[in-house]
Parts: C-alpha cells; structure tokens; sequence
C-alpha cells in the first residue's frame, strides 16, 4: 500500500476548494484583511509623522536665531506653537504632552556662529513614541545645515555646507532605524500572511472534529500527510493572492520603489505560505476545538509582529527577543521581501535567510503530521 | 487466515478507556452476506466495538480478523474495503450530495468515478437532489446520502452504526429494503439498532450490556437462549394493579401497553403465584409469547446486577 497516493490528496484538495468557496465570508476577509491592515499601517499609522507641536525658548533674538526658528517654521515636521521662557515652562509643555519637542537655542547663538564655534541647540524631545520623533529631529539636522545659506556671506561662506555651523543635542532616545512607508508596506506581506494562513488553517483540521466528519475521514484510507498537503494548497492559492494584493498597493498607492525581481518574492512567498500554513495544520491537531484553535494562532501571531522586526527596530531589541525572532518565520521573511524590493537583493544575498525558513517548515510539518491522530484512540 | 466465509472473526476484542473497560473480551463470528443485528443499552460498547472492526480504534487485547485482515496490524487495509456509516451524520454539510460522493469516491479511487457517483445518487434516489447542499437535507435523505456515500467504493462489510435513528417508519422500511437487496448480493452487514423491529429483520443478532456479550444467534435461539414467559391482563383499574405487581415475587417487568398490561419473569412457577394470589374476577389474565424488548429488558437487569 503506497504512503502518498495523488488522487486522495487531490480529493482532499477540490474538496477544499468547495468548503472555501461556499464560505464567502471568510473568504472576503482573506481579502479584506490585507486591504485593511494596508490602509491601517499605510495611512493611519504614519511612521513619518508632520506637523508636530513644537515650543521654542530663544534665549537670543539675534538674526541668525531668527533664521534659525523661520526655517523650523517653514519645515512639514515642526508646528511652532509655543514659546517658552524657563525650564520648567517647557518641562510642562513636554509632560503635559502640549508639545512633542522644545527647541532651545543658547543666548550667545548669534554670535558664536559668527566665530564659527558652532553653538548647541537642546532639543528636548518626548520620547515616548521614539519612531514618532525620530525624522523630525533629523529633519532639524537638515534645516540648520542649510537654513544659514544666505546668511553667511563673505569670509563666513567656509561655514557653509562642509559642516552644520550649529551643533545638537538631543535628550531622546533615537533609535538609528528610521521607519517609513516604504519599510512597513512590504513587511505587511509577512504580517498579513501570518495572520490569515496560521489562523485559517487552524481550524482546518479542528473544524472536521468539531462537525464530527473527522470520525468519516478517518476511517477511509487517506493518509495524515495526504491531509496535511491537501489542506494547505488551496490555501497557497490565496496566499499568492493576498501577496499579489499587498504588491499592487505598495507599488501603486505607496509608491514602494521595487528595485528587485517580483518573481523572487513570489517564490520565496511560497515558502513563507507554507511554512506558516504548517504551523497552523500543527495547532489545528492540538486544539480541542475551534476557539482554542484560533487563541494558538494570535498565540503566534502576537510575537510575529512584536519581535519579527515589523514594529520596532530587530537590532533595537534585547538579545533574548532577538533570539525569538530568530526562530519565527516572519523576521526571515521581512528582510527577505524588504532586501529584495528596496535593495534589489538576488537570491545570492537572501540564502541566509532561506534556509531557516526551509528548517521551519520542514519541523512544523513534521509536527503535524506526527500529531495527527489516524485512529480516534 | 480465518475461515473464508467468515467476514467478521474476532475473539476476546477488549478496549479500555482509563480505568472504564468499555468492550470486555467480546467475540463475533459474521458470515458473508449475513445482516447482523447488534443490540444493547446506550453506552453499551457498540459503538466502540464497530470502530475497533473498522481501524478506528485499536484493541487492547484480544485478536481476529476483518475481511481476512488483521485488527491490529492491518488497519489500512480493512480501511479500504469497509463502509462505515457513522452514529451522526459526518459528511460535509457545506457540499452538495453529488460533491460529497465525489469526495468519497476520489478518496477511495473508484474507478469510472462519474458513473459510479451517478450510478449511486439514482440507486438511492438522489439523482434529482444531486445540488443540493448536505446540510440543507432532512434527516432521512441525510441517512439515504450516508448510505450512498458508504457504498460507493463496493464495499464488502458494512458497518452501520444506528442508521435509522430519527428516521420515519416510512423511510426505515425502504431502507432495510435496501439492505436486504445488499446483502442478498454478497455483502455482509453488521448494523446497530435500538428498534426491536429492526431486530428481528436481522438474521442473526448480539446483544451487548455494559460491554459484555450476554446473548447472540439467530432471532430463535437468542429467544430461547433465557426463558421469559410473559403474561397479559386486561380490565380495570390497571394502573393500582401494576403498583402492586411491582417487586412481588417472580415480576420482573410490568408495561403498559395501552390498554393491557404486559408482566414478565423468568421464573414461571413463582410468576403464576403470584398472577394467583392477585387475581380478580375482573381482569382477564392470559399467557402470550415474550417479545424481543421483553428478552432484553430482561437481560438488561441481569447485566446490571452482575456487573455494574
């Protein structure tokens, strides 16, 4: 008697296909759930955020000051909103959240950019949301480099573009990675997918014993890996089309620039699909029923977006979360999608990436398989 | 290798679930083309007992052979050629009866599959409900699908575990019409039921009480296999009179059944005191022939007092 035969797990497959079909509410939301968590993350959550309130505390009104504060105020990223004369006037403002930063420009500003001593600008920032802050400040940066242009004629023209004339320091925490549209968009794939294929094949297999067809299925000769491959590749076919979803949006509504081959994400995706649709297929032979089926899948789910390099920075973390996201699918996904469409990676530069991908599938397949009961013992 | 026209052939098949012993060292000898009848209790083991013919569950102890395969070993072998209909119905309800027969079909690689599934929904009457989803059907046309979808693979036992339950009588006859036409081509049916009518359609019958085997054979022997003798009275006032024969010495059942009384025993000599001593010129008392349900509520007692 032959292990794998094609014609029960193609059985399994059509079979499937029907059930997915008749369920047009689920299948809306694997649509759905793409489309909505691109408009959430793409538009909603703005990683580069505009127009943050700002209060000054100028100790100097000389010009180059002015200049200075004039250029901050013609800036997207600062909204001049207060001015503050002592230090606790903007230790309120900051704590009690009226602005995001305080710019403090030194009493002697003026003159010593005329010596060249590049005086230090204090930027008090509220860190609380560190991704928030972060391109301001660095947008502040640029605006010192080049906001005294005109200023600085004559003998002082040396000051110009070789260094900022201004100095800053920064009481923030500023993490080094900066976090756009253009990074969240295609770590969304990774998100999206984790999120639909885990939690949809879940139940794929606790839904059968919870409607009692199991007792059928298992007493006809179908092997548990016929199961296992014939569940999941119906299941593909609407990974790709979430990918294909993510991939049109990015492009078209984002502008995500796609430096790499398409083909590669695709077929890397794959990978990606089925390794997670594996570990779903594991957890739907572990749960009793369809709602512990779905707590395992955020289970999952919840570290795969904190510790996957999605949300905050992967070098950002601490080692044991770094660890963590090693093993996750996801964290191998993200570089992998993000170095092939913003870096133009080839396959050469993500086989690092690959192979604890293959690890993972392989171990949860494993898994399920073995976990899958072939008698009701 | 049992014996060739054997089709079930077991001995001593025990399961145990934690400390309970659900099946206790029951064996059964069916003969291909035989309707075997499987009475008992609810919780009786019948069930457990039919998973562990079909591969479903694994025996303990015990040993025998189903279709010529091992219990033990050769599950998936016994897998391909066993239909099994489950207790509750376990298609998909989200497919239509004709993709729920594919499926089947497909599974077991029947070959010319169009025309089997077609041959199978006009068989059974199904050919112009062939669209309709599973779920959307009442509970006999469900059994009819269940049946249909247990046979498409020419199977050569079939195990149907009450197929009849919640089904009208209507729809009962016709479908142990059917399976007397089945097992008049060769297969071999073992099929569990509750309704003593249905017991008696059986060629041969076991009745199994907290997972012993207390009684099999054929609907005779099984019938004289204890002796019961069962008295009938009639006339009024039958309700005081039933509170009374309750308990007395050699009343072992007394029923109602509309407007007479049925009272059985065993032991036929204390039985006819007692109907002596409570008789009254009003009621007319007469001796009938026990019935099937008289034998087994009978045995179920018995069984009760023994091991429970």
């Amino acid at each position: 008697m032959p292990r794998f035969t094609l014609h029960r797990f193609w059985a399994i497959v059509l079979k499937e296909f029907i059930q997915m079909k008749r369920d047009r509410v689920t299948f809306a939301m694997m649509v759905g759930i793409p489309l909505m968590q691109l408009m959430l993350f793409g538009f909603a959550i703005n990683a580069d955020p505009k127009h943050l309130p700002t209060a000054i505390r100028a100790a100097d009104q000389g010009p180059f000051a002015r200049t200075f504060v004039a250029a901050l105020r013609n800036s997207d990223y600062f909204n001049l909103t207060r001015e503050a004369a002592t230090e606790e006037e903007t230790r309120e403002l900051l704590q009690l959240g009226d602005v995001q930063f305080v710019i403090n420009i030194p009493a002697d500003f003026s003159r010593r950019i005329l010596r060249g001593e590049r005086p230090t600008v204090l930027i008090e920032a509220d860190a609380s949301d560190p991704a928030a802050t972060g391109p301001a400040i660095a947008a502040a940066r640029t605006i010192a480099a080049t906001a005294f242009t005109r200023d600085l004629p004559g003998p002082l023209a040396r000051l110009r573009g070789t260094e900022s004339p201004v100095a800053f320091s920064l009481h923030a925490q500023y993490n080094p990675e900066n976090i756009t549209q253009y990074n969240v968009v295609p770590g969304l794939m990774g998100v999206v997918l984790t999120m639909t294929m885990v939690v949809i094949t879940a139940l794929a297999i606790t839904r059968e014993r919870e409607r009692g067809t199991m007792e059928n299925l298992l007493a006809t000769p179908v092997r548990p890996f016929e199961v296992m491959v014939g569940k999941i590749l119906p299941y593909i076919a609407v990974g790709y089309i979430q990918v294909t979803l993510i991939l049109i949006a990015a492009r078209f509504i984002f502008g995500v620039p796609m430096v790499g081959n398409l083909a590669l994400v695709y077929a890397v995706a794959l990978l990606f699909i089925a390794a997670n649709l594996s570990v779903g297929i594991t957890f739907s032979t572990l749960a009793q029923n369809q709602l512990q089926a779905v707590q395992m899948a955020f289970f999952f789910f919840l570290p795969s977006i904190l510790l996957s390099g999605f949300m905050f920075p992967f070098r950002g973390m601490p080692e044991w979360a770094q660890w963590v996201g090693s093993c996750l699918p996801n964290t191998h996904f993200l570089r992998i999608v993000r170095g092939i469409l913003l870096k133009g990676n080839g396959p050469l530069e993500i086989a690092p990436e690959i192979w604890p991908l293959l690890l993972f599938l392989v171990v949860a397949m494993t898994i399920g398989v073995k976990r899958y009961r072939q008698t009701l013992d | 290798m049992s014996a060739p026209n054997f089709v079930i052939d077991v001995t001593g098949i025990t399961k145990r679930f934690g400390p309970k012993t659900v099946v206790d060292a029951v064996g059964l000898q069916v003969k291909r083309g035989e309707i075997y009848g499987f009475l008992g209790p609810n919780g009786s083991g019948k069930t457990t007992f039919i998973r562990m013919l079909c591969g479903l569950l694994t025996p303990d102890a015990g040993t025998g052979t189903c279709l010529g395969y091992d219990v033990l070993t050769q599950q998936a072998e016994i897998k391909c050629h066993v239909g099994y209909m489950t207790q509750k119905f376990s298609y998909y309800e989200d497919l239509t009866i004709r993709e729920n027969l594919d499926f089947i079909a497909r599974i077991y690689d029947v070959p010319d599959r169009a025309t089997a599934v077609q041959h199978s929904l006009d068989r059974l009457g199904l050919a112009n409900r062939s669209h309709q989803l599973a779920g959307q059907l009442s509970g006999g046309w469900k059994q009819r699908l269940a049946l249909a979808a247990c046979l498409i693979h020419s199977p050569q036992l079939l195990l149907l575990d009450e197929p009849t339950a919640g089904v009208d009588p209507k729809a009962r006859r016709e479908f142990w019409d059917e399976i007397h036409q089945l097992a008049a081509d060769g297969l071999t049916v073992l099929i569990t039921t509750h309704y003593m009518d249905e017991a008696e359609r059986c060629h041969r019958l076991a009745y199994l009480a907290y997972g012993k085997l207390l009684t099999h054979g054929t609907l005779e022997e099984v019938m004289h296999s204890i002796p019961i003798f069962t008295w009938t009275v009639s006339g009024p006032d039958l309700r005081p009179l039933a509170a009374r024969l309750r308990g007395q010495p050699g009343v072992e059942q007394v029923v109602a059944f509309g407007n007479i009384l049925h009272v059985s025993g065993r032991d036929a000599a204390q039985l006819e005191a007692t109907i002596a001593r409570l008789r009254e010129p009003r009621h007319e008392w007469r001796q009938i022939q026990s019935g099937l349900e008289d034998l087994f509520i009978s045995l179920m007692d018995t069984a009760r007092d023994n091991f429970a």
